[in-house]
This record gives structure tokens, sequence and C-alpha cells, in this order.
């Protein structure tokens, strides 16, 4: 791999990285503020709550594991055959007082389990999960093999987020960007400073919706709604992955949230309410074969070619070929201009059940649907010649 | 504790059986069999410790480089569920069918032939879980299981072939597990030698004894969990999909309340035998054995009540979450009187450091990291960033590499005279014991700080900050694997000859089991010892 990035230079990184990190850890509790050995920067309450709270137990286990192993590396030095130690017969506390010191170690641990630890976690959790109170706006999130699906309920704002960075990238073709892996299409925007209420559920499989610098982590589970929340309190982007391994590319679906101030997110939520519009206007206008084609080929690659691979060959037997498929080169609507079912239309709108194919009717647009539907059939060698208007695809919904 | 009668019978050192491979196809031999138990525990950790050498070969460096992401998927969860059902837990089988008659004084196990099927069902089920790889090749199914060895629904239920072989690998296991745990219940409750009390059993076999109580609770559970799934995938029923009136989570439940026990069934073993070790290397008696007792059965408890701590972030109600967070914490109680008793059981000893003595030690230091980690797992809080994270693969390598694996290998170093009647190469088992633990935490350390920073587990690439630890990791995790092939060395040469064991073997032992010549008589103990009140 050779590329023009810095941090392809491993061996350098590594060192200066290793000592910055020894030298801050001798020096003195401030190594917990270096944050490549520890949670990154927190950016919510949950998040400097959660951080404040590892650092102080990690700081408890330390000590706990430095005093009994001092004491165990104490006795292999003293008591040991080649000094001359005569071993002891003991085989248990004898004595009041051996009795009170056997204990001392016990009442302690309980004393660290449940009130030192105890009480912060317990604050800790009532916190995490009081999603309700003074929310001052939900946002929806939806995991999906394997993209995130956002939405706004109050401005009907809707998107999918889909990974960004090229095959070439990962491959090792061309040299890894700044955000290899943790880049996105379309990014959550959400205002700083609001105490977002966030729902979460799954089309699939179980996927988990987690942003480091959160503090937050939950499950999207499919047919069930789980809630979360955070308050940003600094503008920036923050950037996550699904955290549950959720099949084949679980490792290529990022989140990546752009917290900015108020007024920004407004004029983001009218933005994308005007190209929602746009994308509806695109259903009931007559789109040439051309065009259908052009977009076709972007929303494929966008939404289908994980499986399908770029070149609709597939990866049978799990992901079928689209080149020379039966489906897309069947017939595309009953002569009445019905859906048949099981054939092309059928599958891309309503997917199949029990399989990665996912009814893309409930995230596509009618352009998209449509645009997809005849690339495929005219595309990897495919020759139908024939086409479908997103006008067509709406009547079918 | 002292036996009467050790005479040996004069009868028992002549073995009547067939020989070649008849023998071991038929044997009901508790030596044979624990033999064989443990041979098939080595050769599945070269294993699954090959997969798992692959997996970290991909994670060198960032990128995509030797598989894809299906295959990846199909070798970590593959590496687990060998190195858990058919590496570990076959050990501590394999431990309990050659220690336990030698230490209570019993002729054989209680039940030798359903011992000998326990066995042999292994293989089979290896194979089982194995076999889609070879099945891909000749394109037929698209490999093994991919779904990780918790085999989530509703990722299980989407699943190729390979789910369906991984859940009939995993009933005819427990099958196999189940049988195990009957015969030591049985022998340990009827035939022990007269004079021993269950109080005054050796600290191994209660272990054991608790160990294969959880078994029997939890194997059942795990089986109908996996059958629903089985039904759930060919047989229209919805457990798990709620679009049928089903839960996702209820598979989680049911997996964990197997899950979590299952770590203290292959740890417990482990913990019964270290007192055994320290005893011998500290020339002092154990210290605090009835404490010990009652420490594996609270383990035991409570191990059985505090599965959800598995899945915290899946969205349990907040009455819930603290019951699981504070039932995990109470755990360290009773775990925390084993440290005290081991180190106590140093203190004021007279100690020597031969390989089991060190990798005894290097045993609780290791597995310290891992209990002090899981305290602070248990935080519902902080839980949420550390679950689905490096710092939670870090920390279970802890318990069961450092905890399970290093365990079996003091055992096999301590005991491996008595079976073999040689000595082994003290100076290989040194150089493998500084290797081994050089190499683990070179491996595992890094992997604590991918997690903080936010590296999620199972991923076959990541982004570029997790690049240099990742690094170490690997290079680790390689000559960790190396290391491990001077220990096969080392036991086959124990096995081939090597200077002649004593019957005490150490300079200070004392249990039945050191009273019988190195190595034991085919048959041993056909007359009973009998244990003197003190």
């Amino acid at each position: 791999m050779t590329t023009l990035n810095p941090r392809s230079r491993p061996g350098f990184h590594l060192l200066s990285r290793l000592f910055t990190g020894f030298s801050l850890a001798l020096g003195s509790g401030t190594a917990l503020a270096d944050y490549t050995w520890n949670f990154p920067k927190p950016v919510t309450p949950i998040g400097r709550d959660t951080l404040s709270m590892h650092n102080q137990f990690m700081i408890i286990i330390t000590v706990l594991f430095v005093v009994v192993f001092a004491i165990m590396i104490y006795s292999m030095l003293k008591h040991r055959k080649s000094t001359g130690a005569e071993p002891a017969r003991f085989s248990g506390p004898t004595g009041a007082l051996q009795w009170f010191w056997v204990m001392v170690p016990f009442a302690m641990l309980l004393f660290i389990d449940f009130v030192l630890m105890g009480i912060p976690a317990f604050h800790a959790v009532i916190e995490m999960e009081d999603t309700r109170t003074k929310a001052d706006m939900v946002l929806k999130v939806t995991g999906m093999q394997w993209k995130w699906q956002y939405e706004y309920p109050a401005s009907g704002v809707k998107f999918i987020s889909t990974l960004t960075t090229p095959r070439e990238q990962i491959e090792g073709k061309e040299p890894k960007g700044e955000n290899y892996l943790l880049e996105v299409d379309n990014e959550v925007v959400l205002p700083v400073g609001k105490k977002v209420r966030i729902l979460l559920t799954s089309t699939d499989v179980i996927h988990t919706w987690w942003v480091p610098q959160f503090g937050v982590k939950r499950d999207a589970i499919p047919g069930f709604l789980r809630e979360t929340w955070v308050r940003i309190e600094e503008p920036g982007t923050y950037r996550g992955q699904c955290a549950e391994l959720c099949g084949k590319d679980h490792g290529f679906m990022p989140v990546v949230v752009r917290a900015v101030p108020e007024p920004e997110y407004l004029a983001w939520v009218d933005k994308k309410k005007a190209e929602m519009a746009a994308a509806a206007a695109g259903s009931d206008k007559t789109w040439t074969k051309d065009e259908l084609m052009a977009a076709g080929k972007a929303a494929y690659e966008k939404n289908c070619a994980a499986c399908h691979q770029p070149e609709g060959q597939g990866v049978p037997p799990v992901f079928p070929a689209l080149a020379g498929s039966k489906i897309v080169t069947g017939p595309l609507l009953s002569p009445e201009g019905k859906l048949i079912p099981d054939s092309h239309v059928d599958r891309v709108m309503n997917g199949k059940a029990g399989t990665a194919m996912q009814a893309f009717k409930t995230t596509l647009s009618d352009a998209d649907i449509a645009a997809i539907i005849t690339y495929e059939r005219n595309a990897f060698g495919n020759t139908k010649g024939d086409m479908i208007q997103p006008a067509q695809i709406k009547a079918l919904r | 504790m002292n036996t009467a009668s050790h005479t040996l019978d004069p009868h028992g050192a002549h073995a009547h059986h067939p020989t070649g491979i008849l023998r071991w196809l038929t044997t009901t031999n508790h030596k044979d069999i624990g033999t064989m138990y443990l041979t098939f525990s080595l050769l599945m950790f070269f294993v699954g410790g090959a997969m798992i050498l692959a997996v970290r070969a991909e994670l060198f460096q960032p990128g995509l480089q030797l598989m894809k992401p299906e295959f990846f998927n199909q070798l970590i969860g593959v590496h687990a569920l060998v190195m858990i059902f058919a590496a570990l837990m076959p050990a501590a089988t394999g431990f309990a069918n050659w220690m336990i008659p030698l230490m209570i004084g019993a002729p054989d196990m209680a039940l030798p032939r359903l011992n000998n099927w326990g066995f042999w069902l292994l293989p089979p089920a290896a194979i089982l879980l194995t076999l889609p790889f070879v099945l891909a090749i000749f394109g037929i199914g698209d490999g093994a299981v991919a779904t990780g060895w918790t085999l989530y629904a509703p990722l299980s239920v989407q699943g190729g072939i390979g789910v369906d072989f991984a859940i009939f690998s995993i009933h005819i296991l427990g099958v196999s597990s189940i049988m195990g745990s009957i015969n030591i219940i049985a022998t340990i409750l009827n035939m022990r030698a007269p004079g021993m009390t269950l109080m005054k059993m050796p600290l191994f076999c209660w272990g054991w004894l608790v160990t294969a109580v959880l078994l029997i609770i939890t194997l059942p559970v795990l089986a109908g969990g996996v059958t629903m799934l089985l039904t759930d995938r060919h047989f229209q029923t919805h457990f798990f999909d709620a679009a049928g009136g089903g839960d996702p989570i209820l598979f989680q439940h049911l997996f964990w309340f197997f899950g979590h026990p299952e770590v203290y069934i292959l740890l417990l073993p482990v913990w019964g035998l270290m007192p055994h070790v320290l005893s011998t290397f500290t020339r002092k008696p154990i210290y605090g054995h009835t404490a010990q007792v009652w420490s594996f059965i609270a383990i035991g408890v409570l191990g059985l009540v505090v599965w959800a701590h598995h899945f915290l972030t899946a969205g349990l109600p907040v009455p819930a979450l603290l019951y699981f967070m504070y039932s995990t914490m109470s755990i360290s109680l009773p775990l925390a009187v084993l440290f005290f008793c081991w180190i106590a059981t140093m203190w004021k000893g007279a100690m020597t450091f031969e390989t089991p003595m060190l990798f005894a030690l290097g045993f609780i230091v290791l597995f310290g990291i891992a209990g002090l980690t899981g305290l602070v797992l248990a935080d519902v809080a902080a839980d949420a960033q550390y679950h689905h994270s490096y710092f939670v693969v870090a920390h279970f390598h802890y318990a069961l590499f450092a905890g399970g694996i290093m365990g079996v290998m003091t055992g096999v170093y301590y005991w491996l005279p008595k079976w073999t009647g040689h000595m082994y190469s003290e100076k290989l088992g040194k150089t493998h014991f500084w290797l081994t633990v050089v190499s683990f935490n070179l491996t595992f350390m890094p992997q604590f700080f991918l997690g903080l920073a936010g590296m999620p587990r199972r991923i076959p690439d990541y982004a570029l900050q997790f690049a240099e630890f990742n690094a170490i990791s690997t290079v680790g995790a390689f000559i960790l694997g190396l290391s491990q092939l001077i220990f096969a060395y080392n036991v086959w040469a124990c096995v081939k000859g090597g200077k002649k064991a004593t019957a005490e073997v150490w300079e200070s032992t004392s249990g039945l089991e050191w009273e019988l010549s190195s190595p034991p008589p085919y048959h041993s103990w056909e007359t009973q010892p009998v244990i003197k009140a003190n």
C-alpha cells in the first residue's frame, strides 16, 4: 500500500504515539486526558459523565491491581525456597484478629462495588434512560443492511446515509482518505444544545447505532422501537459505526452526525425539504431512457452494488447475479399494467422475505426505483430494451 | 490425609484391551478417554488458532487485503465456537477423566461406556462445524456460520447452510457435554474413597462438580434456543420475528442464559486446579479450602442470574438494567475470596518456580485484569461505551486465554509427568511460558485501547486511527500462535521419553493421585483407599 497520507507511515507514528502515551502516563493523571489512550473527547452530558466515571473506575481498579499484586510479588520475593524460607502450616484464619484482617478486604470491596462505583453508576443509568423529559425534537434512525435511514418526524425530512469511501481505497488501489470508512453521502444534521430524543429500529437484522463522542450506543431491533437521547454541546462533525455484527458489510455502515447552531439547522431542514419536493416532482414527469439509465447507474451503485456487485455478477448463492437473471430479464408488468408477483419490479419494490433483499419502496423514491429497474434490464449484458417510468412506480405503491 | 491401603493390585498393571485403533474406539478406560479428550483439544486449539491468525493477518493494516468480509465473518465465529466447545471444554473434560478417579480413589468413572460415547461425539461435531468451509470450495453453500458465535437472530435466520451445520454441531456438543457432566456428578457423588467427605474432597473435583451442574442446567436452554432458531429458519415459526409476534431479544436471553454460565463452566475447573498447584510449589497447605468451595458454589449460583449484562445496550427497562448491574458487580465478592485464598496460600510458603507454578502465577495476574475490567464492564453507563468494542474482546481474552487456556496449560505441565511417567523439558516449558505471557499482552493489551478509542469488534476493515494498535496486536498474535508449537513439541517429547518421574513427581504434594506410580497402572485404585479422619 502506497499512500501520501502521513498516517500510512505506521513506524514513525507508532513510536511518537507510544512515546507521548508513556510520557503522559508517567507524568500524572493527565494521561487520562490523552484521548488516543482513552475515549474520544465527549460532547454530550452523557458522554462527559461516562468518561469521568470511566476514569474514576480505571483509577480504582488500577489501585486494586497494584495493591493486590504488590502483596503477591512481595510474597514471591520473600517466601521462596532459595532464600531458605521455611513453609508455614496455616490453612485458614485462626483467632479473632486474623478473621478481622481477612474481612477487611471484603468490606472494602463491598464499599467499592456498591458505593464508590455503584452510586455514580446508578445516577448515570437514570440520566441515560431519561429520554423524554424536556426533549426538544425527535430523530428516527432505521438501520438496514448496510446503511442508515434518518427521519425527522416534525419536518418530514427523510433520507438514507451510506458509505462514500470508494472501493479503490478499500482494496488498496488508491491512497486512503482522512476519514476512510467514516464518511457518508448524507450526514445527519442536528442542532447544538437541543435535547434530541432518538428512536431506533431496523428493517432486517439487529444493528447498533454508536457515536463514541456522544457516549451513546443503542441497538436497532427489527420490529421494535428503542430509544436514547443526545444533547450535543459543541458544533462539529462526529463519526461512529454500526457496532452489532449485521452481515457482510457490517464494517462499512458508518454514522456521521454534523452538529450546527440552530439557525443553520433550520436552513438545512428547508434545503432538504426542497430537495425532497424536487424528487417527488420527478415521479410525475416523463423521463427519457438515457436519463433513467444515468440516474439508474448512480442509484444502483449506491443501493444495490454492495450485494449484487458493480457488474451485476452477484455473490452466488447468497446474492444472486443480475446479469442474465431470469427475474431481471422477465416481463416488466402485466398487460394491464399491474404488478406480476415475483417479477423484477415486485422484487425491487417489495423485497424477498428472509433474505437481505429489502423492500426498497420504503426507502427509495419512485424515480430511483424506476431508474434502477431500467438500468438493471439494460446493463451487465442484459438487453431487454424496455423501461419503466417513475409515474408507473408511483401508481403501483 | 492418609491412606490405609495404597498397595497396587498386581493385576492392575496388565491392560487387557485391543491394540491399535480399536483400542481407542472401544476404550472405556478413564485414562485412555482422558488422553483422547486432551489430544483432541490440542488439535482443535491449533485449528481455532490458525483461523484467528488469518483474521489478525487481515487486520494487520487498514483495507481489505486477504479475504472478503463474508469469509472474515465466518472465521471469527467459527474461531470462537472451536476454541470454546472443541478446545477449552474438552481439555477440562480430559482433566476430569484423568484426575477425578485418581483424586477420589475410584477405579474408573461411574459410567465408562457413556464416557466413551461422550468423547466420540466430539469429532463428528467438529467436522459438522467446519465442513461448510470445505463444501463452499466445491460450490455447495456459502461457507460456515457467519454470525459470530452468538448466532443472534435475525442475522442467523437470514444466514446460509453454515448456520444449520452450526446448530446441529451445537446439539451434538451439548449432548456430549451433558453426558460428561452426568458421569462426573455420578462419579463424585458415589465413588469417593471411604472417609472422603464432600468437604474433604479435592478442590479440583469441587470445581468440576459445580461446572457439571451448571452444564446440566444451562445447555438444554441453549439447545432449545438453537432449535427454535432452526424452526424459524425452516418451518415458518416466528419465535424471533416481530412480524409474527416474536422477539429477536428473546434469542439473546436464551443464548446468554447459557452463555454467561459458560464462562464459569470454562473457568471453574481451572480455579479448582490452581490451589493444588500453588500448594505444591509453596510447600504449604491450601488456604481456605472450605471458603473456596463456597465461593465456587456462590459463583455458580450468581452466574446463573446475571446473563443480561451481555446485552445492556439492547434497550432493557431501567429496573432490569440496575438489577443486572448490581448482581454482576456482586460476583466480584466470591471471586475476591478466590484471589485472597490463592495469595494467602503463597504467603509464608517456600516457593519454587517450575513451569506449572509460572503458569499459575501468570494466570493469577492476567486473570486479575480480566476480573477488574469485568467489574467496570458491569456498569451500565460505561458499558454503553465498552460494549461491542475491542475493549470487550480484550476483556474476555484475558478471561478465556489467560484464565482458561493458561490455566489448562498449568494443569498440563503439573500433571504431565504423572500421566506419562516422564519429566517434560523445564527449559522449553519456561521458554514457552515467557513467550506466551509477553506475546499475549502484546496481542490483547492494545485491544483495550482500540476499544476505548471506538473500534467496534467483528469488522474486517477499520478507520485509520486504529492502525498502529492493530499492527502491534497482529505481531503479538503471531508470536503467541507460534509459541504454542513449543508447547505441542514439549508435550510430544514428554510422551515419547525423558527423565523418569517419581510417584510424587514434585517435592511436596498431597492427595491420592500422588500415591500411585507415574504413570499410574492402567487400572488404578481397584482396592479403594481409606481416608482417615484427622
